[in-house]
């Protein structure tokens, strides 16, 4: 490999010249002569029969093309929503989806008939005017309930509303080990339903070329292979018929990775009526639409020593799957396979149990899983730490993996493949000032002000995945990446990866790899994603924490081919042998004689030229696929500081600190942003955000940005970032998955703090989101 | 039904007939073709759309096209001179102060206006001078830097005002 000098640098983002001017090309920004343009009718009530649909009057409109229902897509889309195996092999349940209802909404923003018209207005005025007759029926909302015997049902022809219930590790597991506990502690732990919330909203463009049968669809998406794969089959098209093309994506986090029912809706269209179709989301049909995250909780008990050794955990997970089993949603059961975190175990006993709702369907949301885990050990850990009254630090010192015991197989039989997670954990107290934070909580307390400190001291598993996994949780496709890199004959490099960036500046980190690997500049390489006409068979899309890890590692391997192939050509022109052939700093040269080099570009023109060796076929480019033998295992440790307002119960975070360990770091500008921006967004989802329906008949009361609580600038501390660097050595980058890893370890953090602060009221543990009104009444309740 | 309305647009003159109902952001972007001002809600909360009318940083989702007759606009394409980067754009990539770039013309074009009103801004007053706008990606860390670097600049440099008189298309 050539010297470094790009990889680990702050090298300026390539996109941001077109974003920061206004010529980044998002879905809007697409149009086609002839458009016309699709507004959906959804339901506006939760669960109901739907008995008639009067177009009537709309079909009257100004500027209406046409109005179509669930029976004119019949013979135009074949099949239903798919749903992975994932984390639970076994379903229950699995409700038929389709794009479009016919007979039964089971969501409020379920879609029933659509409009299409020569303007967005037209559509919209006209959709407006179409009397759907609905006849309710009751309304599954509350787990617990939606579990009893002889509840109403979330899907009226539904056995039950259990979609999956199963035991990863039964019970009977852990009971010698709580057997020896000295202390048990128990709690139910809440995840708030959030909504992903991705400033730039969704949106398809279609355009069926019927005398060609091709249809080009635009859509903003983190994984536009998988979308044509799924188009193409609703379709009936081959998928070398279908070209999806995913432009700059305005934030994704996990809720573009799914196909949705308008992507199979409006291509549809297109296709029925010979015309390009476009609809571009509103902010209220997004947060009513898209797949949701977290809206789950966890029954969950611990067992420990007098010491704080822990023994064993037992957790069931409740997760509300919503509607439909989201494509995606067994996903997030993972929680179950990580809920030991960084600590040993002698037994975990886990069950998930998926409940149909009727809610928008969950899928997986930045962290997936991960998240869910981190905030119920490191609860749970708190608690137990409590009990004891030890200092929450010594309990997880006691109780962490070790560096020597890496590779660690954890209770699931997932390899954790490195880490040290003292020192992180050292590093970020050190920052924090842990022991002065401790003397003035003391001082403060003294004044009756409640003040805490929270740690979170996180693992993660990311970078999905290794075939041997991955393929039986997609149901076939293992997700691998893929890779090509083509290189012209005046040394141009053009690269075409399978990820797709939504933000995470993958144009710059991977030509920071390809350029270092080949010696030459940044500028003559090119990186190319998110259009399936171009590049490699199949990519496998950007979530998971995997774009780096597995597309930047197949990308490296991709390089390596086309280095293979030059040192070959070049032992030609050099009368060598080829073992004799080194390449360093973008030239090849004889072993022990630098002078006589041939430049990469050299070799690259040499290669569309005559006179090759025997067998070499012209040009100068590779394709690789790399499957990772196992996932990487980021970590790191936080510590948030909170005061609560003693008069109203609000929050206000006085200090920030994240350690984080993702591993070699390819552009340490861009890790600090993913850190920044997980990191808040998890805070967010401590402290401001829920998705909120209204219990007795599924309304949505959060549809829009004025009572569904992204924060803004002003609610955000300063932090103060950190790193440790661990090498993975599941791969040769050395590299682990950063996207997640902020909003896997904060909630957790900001809530410890205000368990903290408010534990000399007796108040043991806080759900999210910890909104003053809560924490008001809380104390209140303390008080008395 | 349709209403003429005539406006300017970074130095450029334009005229049409449109709805009355027509946003001033479906004008710019549906109409006279400038996309770089995006939408991102649908209640006036995002600040996507920001822009400047007449100086003034105006969400553009709240305006009707009609009301803008008259009036002179400058958007995030009138905000470069050419290939020179306003020393807030500059700030912004120099930063990191955007990762998706969805929210960021409509950041720039709010920062502009904050940084015109109060040239040196603690980050307090920037933190509150920007909540009208989201981000989703950035935590907002690297865009209260990309301000705060662009304050220094505007002030080590002579004054350059926003409002240009052509170009920028």
């Amino acid at each position: 490999m050539a010297v470094t000098q790009l990889v680990g640098a702050k090298i300026h983002r390539r996109e941001d010249p077109r974003l920061i001017t206004g010529h980044g090309h998002y879905i809007d920004d697409f149009t086609r002569q002839g458009t016309a343009y699709a507004s959906f009718v959804r339901s506006p009530v939760a669960h109901a029969r739907v008995k008639s649909i009067d177009v009537t009057d709309a079909s009257k409109a100004p500027g209406v093309v046409g109005i179509y229902t669930a029976r004119d897509f019949k013979g135009q889309l074949a099949g239903t929503h798919p749903a992975a195996p994932a984390f639970v092999a076994e379903k229950k349940y699995v409700p038929e989806r389709f794009p479009i209802a016919e007979k039964e909404v089971t969501y409020q923003g379920e879609i029933v008939a659509v409009v299409l018209a020569e303007s967005k207005g037209q559509a919209a005025d006209a959709a407006n005017m179409i009397q759907v007759d609905y006849d309710d029926l009751p309304v599954v909302m509350d787990l617990e309930k939606a579990l009893a015997k002889g509840a109403p049902k979330a899907h009226e022809a539904g056995p039950d509303n259990v979609c999956w219930d199963f035991t990863y590790t039964p019970l009977d597991l852990t009971e010698a080990a709580f057997k020896e506990a000295d202390v048990v502690v128990k709690e139910r732990v809440l995840q708030n339903r959030l909504a992903p919330v991705p400033m730039e909203p969704r949106g398809v463009l279609a355009d069926y070329e019927g005398f060609d049968k091709k249809l080009t669809m635009w859509l903003s998406s983190q994984n536009p292979h998988f979308i044509r794969l799924f188009v193409s089959g609703a379709l009936g098209l081959r998928e070398s018929q279908v070209r999806v093309i995913s432009p700059d994506v305005g934030g994704g986090f996990g809720s573009k990775i799914s196909p949705y029912p308008e992507d199979y809706l409006v291509p549809a269209l297109s296709r029925m009526t010979a015309r390009p179709v476009k609809w571009i989301e509103t902010r209220t049909e997004s947060i009513q639409n898209s797949t949701h995250g977290r809206g789950q909780f966890y029954d969950c008990e611990v067992a420990a020593k007098k010491d704080g050794t822990l023994l064993a955990m037992r957790v069931v997970q409740y997760v509300d799957v919503g509607a439909y089993h989201g494509t995606f949603g067994a996903f997030q059961p993972v929680a179950c396979l990580m809920a030991g975190g960084g600590y040993k175990w002698k037994g975990i006993s886990a069950r998930t149990v998926g409940v149909l709702t009727n809610r928008v369907p969950t899928d997986p949301y930045r962290g997936a899983g991960r998240p869910e885990a981190t905030h119920l050990v490191e609860r749970m850990v708190d608690l137990v730490a409590l009990e004891l009254k030890m200092d929450p630090v010594d309990i997880r010192r006691k109780n962490f993996i070790q560096p020597e015991d890496f590779p660690f197989t954890q209770n699931f039989g997932l390899v954790v493949d490195s880490g040290d997670y003292d020192k992180s954990l050292d590093k970020a107290l050190e920052l924090a000032g842990y022991a002065e934070l401790r003397k003035k909580q003391a001082d403060l307390r003294k004044q009756g002000r409640y003040m805490g400190i929270g740690l979170s001291t996180w693992i993660e598993l990311c970078g999905f995945g290794p075939s041997a996994a991955t393929a039986p949780a997609t149901g076939g496709i293992a997700l691998v990446e893929s890779a090509q890199v083509r290189v012209t004959p005046t040394g141009a490099v053009i690269v075409y990866t399978g990820t797709h960036s939504h933000g995470q500046g993958h144009e710059t980190t991977f030509s920071q790899i390809v350029a270092d690997q080949l010696g030459v500049p940044l500028d003559s390489v090119e990186l190319r994603h998110g259009d399936t006409a171009e590049g490699t068979s199949f990519g496998y899309g950007t979530y998971g924490s995997r774009s780096l890890a597995v597309g930047g590692v197949a990308i490296s391997k991709a390089v390596g081919k086309v280095i293979d192939k030059g040192k070959k050509l070049a032992a030609h022109i050099f009368e060598a042998a080829e073992e004799d052939v080194v390449f360093e700093h973008g030239n090849f040269h004889v072993k022990g004689s630098p002078d006589k080099s041939k430049a990469f570009g050299e070799v690259a023109f040499a290669s569309y030229g005559m006179g090759l060796p025997e067998g070499m076929e012209q040009g100068l480019e590779a394709v690789a696929y790399f499957d990772p033998p196992n996932l990487v295992w980021p970590f790191g440790a936080h510590v948030a500081v909170v005061e609560i307002d003693a008069e109203t119960g609000s929050v206000k975070l006085e200090k920030y600190v994240a350690v984080d360990d993702c591993g070699n770091i390819i552009n340490p500008m861009i890790v600090d942003g993913q850190i920044h921006g997980g990191v808040v967004q998890a805070i967010a989802q401590a402290l401001y955000e829920e998705v909120v329906y209204d219990e007795s008949n599924g309304q949505l009361k959060t549809g829009t940005m004025i009572d569904y609580l992204v924060p803004s600038a002003g609610e955000i501390p300063p932090f103060i970032l950190d790193k440790t660097i661990t090498p993975s050595p599941t791969n040769d980058l050395g590299v682990k998955g950063i996207g997640e890893a902020g909003t896997i370890a904060a909630s957790v953090a900001v809530i410890n703090a205000i368990c903290d602060a408010l534990s000399p009221l007796g108040i043991k543990h806080v759900d999210m989101p910890a909104t003053p009104d809560k924490l008001w009444h809380m104390m209140k309740e303390a008080r008395k | 039904m349709k209403h003429k309305v005539a406006v300017t647009v970074n130095g450029h003159k334009h005229e049409h007939e449109v709805e009355p109902r027509l946003l001033l952001v479906h004008y710019l972007r549906d109409v006279i073709g400038l996309t770089g001002t995006h939408i991102g809600c649908d209640t006036s909360q995002c600040g996507a759309c920001t822009i400047h009318v007449d100086g003034k940083a105006v969400k553009s989702c709240t305006m009707f096209a009609v009301q803008a007759e008259g009036r002179n606009l400058t958007t995030i394409e009138g905000m470069a001179n050419g290939d020179e980067l306003h020393p807030i754009q500059q700030a912004f990539w120099d930063e990191h102060g955007l990762q998706c770039g969805y929210c960021t013309p409509g950041f720039i074009m709010a920062a502009a206006y904050l940084l015109e009103q109060n040239p040196n801004p603690t980050e307090d007053e920037i933190r509150r001078g920007l909540e009208g706008n989201l981000c989703r990606c950035t935590g907002y860390v690297n865009i209260v830097k990309a301000v705060q670097t662009a304050a220094r600049t505007m002030s080590s440099t002579p004054a350059r005002k926003t409002q240009v008189t052509a170009g920028g298309n």
